[in-house]
């Protein structure tokens, strides 16, 4: 039996609707929306203007997280403000010296650390779920299933995870955990926020600190009766909104922060994986029309091979 | 007429000069890689928080990973399109491939952290179907199972004709009957993997827009990286040919490589196809006037990577000449490998860099080791296994 190109091309179309429409039917439609926010969710709110640069918050995180800092009093040493510093392996959040348009003599200070994005990147790209997003708001990572791929420090927006490079045998990904191991009924609130002196720094639930800020923007006037806070609560939408949030008296971009949109990263790389991958589907049907190419332009047998050219 | 070739063991010699320079170059490799696994990764590499991937990642893993696709598309268009023309670049194709995907993953032991949890996407209780980076893990691992399978009737073929060990020489022939029989399954499965794995390397840098060059960043880098994948699938074919062929002394296979050719042009324009289109939607190429190493090193990989062979090899009198044939060849290989590392690394912008990245010694080092070792073994397995077809050696009944 020989085939023509009609009958290929009529079978190998009808195996693609054919498969296209099992696909369609099987697969229900909704898209992947990530984590939902739960009504549980907590976070912190960062007011700008009232950081005095103690940076005592960075001492207690050292503290709680177990790596022995050195007395709280180092820690008022304002030369390390000459530099911009990123969180590193021993010190998950870090506080840098901005300059002050308002005012020359009091500049501000803003706090970096993770986030605890609402829809994480890093949670997206672990691939063995080493990220979780817990429903009270942290995002928490598990060593014990991480394989040192870094990933996660590729994914981050906000550049925050950092890496044990220089352990040879067991190294981790290093940031944030929002104190989540610290026993909640002995420390209700993260290590940063229960030593800050200046109440820079409110943990509660998401939705009322959204609701405080909004309020804050709307009332909160200087001396000379102007706003101030600029109209904007970073975090609130960013990447897909963060718990974390932060109140600025200046445009967000001149205390080190960066423009982002509002959509969570993952929510197009899933949608990409999901075309490809849903339930098997996508790759059944090539592998369907595949075998068909196989069987189709099989040669005849039985008419003598065409010859090559030598 | 048509002859019938059989592949056979090269009948070179094994220790030349130039293989004592491959075994050199191993042997410096193993040396940083073990100081590597001693003393962590910051001892010989020169990554850091906002550089977390560099040459390991952008060249052993995807370069590696994309170099390989000769193998499953060669596969395809003598398996499963029937082109039985092109027959005997098979096992070379087959073996480059198995020989790529092991050292993409001997180099992944190399740069990951904690390398010895790497069997960990294989479970299902940490499987992470959202993760780009999981389908990767999982894909490979399954087509180098598929690969190692393939070849193994070649290994097979060595222990029959062996009258030295007559029992390996009766497993290999069951063993042989048995991949026979699911052979084509195995190589289905072995295109449908390779596209799978070669698009979702691309969709990894997705995942972070902000910190990728616009040049590069595209929602569709999906298509590209699988575009291009395949379309350096038979140049990498062609040059291994010419190369193999110039370094044991063999006569080039012109009647089949030159008629391979033909096929590069045709995935090489619709890939520019995508890659210009896509430009032109997203607007990105105002960025091409930057003057910056990134627009620099664009404009590099797409005229000289891309255009520049795909015009090349529309010329018959340049298919038919193996010097010319080699060179566009070459092109289109060197231009692939530099698409991948102008995404992992040229177009990669953290928004907070403490310092820039280049890649160390010792990175260049394990590198240089990898491939090198990689065509030492090349060259080991076609001189004892029936790899190579020699045009003019027909084996007698």
């Amino acid at each position: 039996m020989s085939v023509n190109r009609r009958d290929f091309l009529k079978t190998v179309g009808l195996a693609t609707v054919g498969g296209t429409m099992g696909g369609l039917s099987a697969a229900p439609a909704r898209a992947s929306h990530g984590p939902v926010i739960s009504d549980k969710l907590m976070g912190v709110l960062v007011d700008i203007p009232r950081c005095i640069g103690c940076r005592r918050c960075e001492f207690a995180c050292q503290e709680a997280a177990r790596f022995d800092p050195p007395p709280v009093e180092t820690f008022e040493d304002k030369s390390v403000f000459m530099e911009k510093r990123r969180p590193h392996p021993r010190s998950h959040t870090v506080i840098n010296q901005y300059p002050n348009p308002k005012d020359q003599t009091q500049p501000l200070y803003n706090k970096f650390n993770c986030l605890h994005c609402v829809d994480p990147a890093c949670m997206s790209a672990c691939l063995v779920s080493a990220f979780s997003k817990q429903p009270d708001g942290p995002v928490v990572y598990d060593k014990s299933r991480c394989m040192g791929c870094r990933y996660c420090l590729v994914a981050c927006p906000f550049e925050i995870p950092t890496y044990d490079y220089d352990m040879p045998l067991t190294p981790q990904v290093r940031k944030c955990n929002l104190c989540a191991h610290l026993v909640p009924s002995q420390q209700p609130v993260p290590a940063c926020v229960k030593i800050c002196p200046e109440e820079v720094l409110t943990y509660g639930k998401r939705s009322d600190l959204l609701e405080l800020a909004h309020e804050k923007i709307r009332n909160e006037r200087d001396a000379n009766g102007d706003p101030v806070y600029i109209d904007h609560v970073y975090g609130e939408h960013e990447a897909g909104g963060t718990s974390w949030l932060w109140l600025s008296s200046v445009p967000f971009d001149e205390v080190g922060f960066k423009h982002f949109g509002h959509q969570a990263p993952p929510r197009l790389t899933e949608k990409i994986q999901h075309a490809e991958f849903k339930y098997f589907i996508p790759p059944l049907m090539w592998y369907g029309l595949l075998g068909a190419a196989m069987w189709l332009t099989k040669p005849d047998k039985r008419t003598p091979p065409v010859s090559d050219q030598h | 007429m048509s002859e019938h070739h059989e592949p056979l063991p090269v009948n070179r010699k094994l220790f030349t000069p130039g293989v004592w320079v491959l075994l050199l170059l191993t042997f410096i490799g193993v040396c940083f890689a073990a100081w590597r696994f001693a003393f962590g990764l910051s001892s010989v590499t020169n990554l850091d928080h906002q550089h977390p991937w560099g040459l390991w990642i952008a060249f052993d893993v995807a370069t590696g990973v994309a170099l390989a696709a000769g193998g499953f598309t060669t596969s395809a268009l003598v398996h499963i399109f029937h082109r039985e023309h092109y027959h005997a670049v098979i096992r070379p194709a087959l073996l480059t491939a198995m020989l790529g995907y092991t050292f993409v993953g001997i180099g992944l032991m190399v740069d990951l952290g904690r390398y010895y949890n790497i069997w960990h996407p294989a479970m299902p209780w940490m499987w992470s179907p959202n993760s780009a980076l999981f389908e990767v893990g999982m894909c490979v691992m399954l087509y180098l199972t598929v690969l190692y399978l393939e070849f193994i009737p070649i290994v097979c073929e060595r222990a029959m004709n062996d009258k030295r060990w007559p029992t390996l020489g009766r497993i290999g022939m069951s063993l042989h009957g048995i991949l026979g029989k699911i052979m084509p399954l195995l190589i289905i499965a072995g295109v449908v993997l390779s596209c799978a794995h070669q698009s979702s390397l691309g969709n990894l840098m997705v995942l972070t827009p902000t910190k990728v060059h616009p040049l590069w960043w595209t929602p569709i880098m999906t298509i590209l990286f699988l575009l291009s994948a395949i379309a350096v699938g038979f140049p990498m074919v062609i040059f291994e040919g010419l190369y193999a062929a110039w370094a044991m002394k063999l006569k080039p296979e012109m009647h089949i490589l030159s008629k391979l050719a033909k096929y590069i042009p045709v995935v090489l324009g619709i890939y520019l196809g995508f890659k210009i289109g896509d430009m032109v939607i997203r607007g990105s190429y105002v960025y091409l006037t930057e003057g910056s190493v990134q627009s620099t090193m664009f404009i590099v990989e797409v005229l000289f990577g891309v255009t520049l062979p795909f015009v090349m090899l529309l010329s018959a009198k340049v298919r038919n000449t193996p010097r010319w044939l080699f060179l566009a060849c070459l092109l289109v290989v060197l231009g692939v490998a530099l698409n991948r590392i102008n995404v992992f690394l040229v177009a990669f912008q953290p928004l907070y860099p403490v310092k820039s990245y280049f890649p160390a010694i010792g990175e260049f080092a394990v590198t240089i080791g990898l491939v090198s070792l990689l065509m030492f073994l090349y060259r080991v397995i076609v001189t004892y296994f029936p790899v190579i077809t020699h045009p003019g050696r027909m084996r007698t009944a």
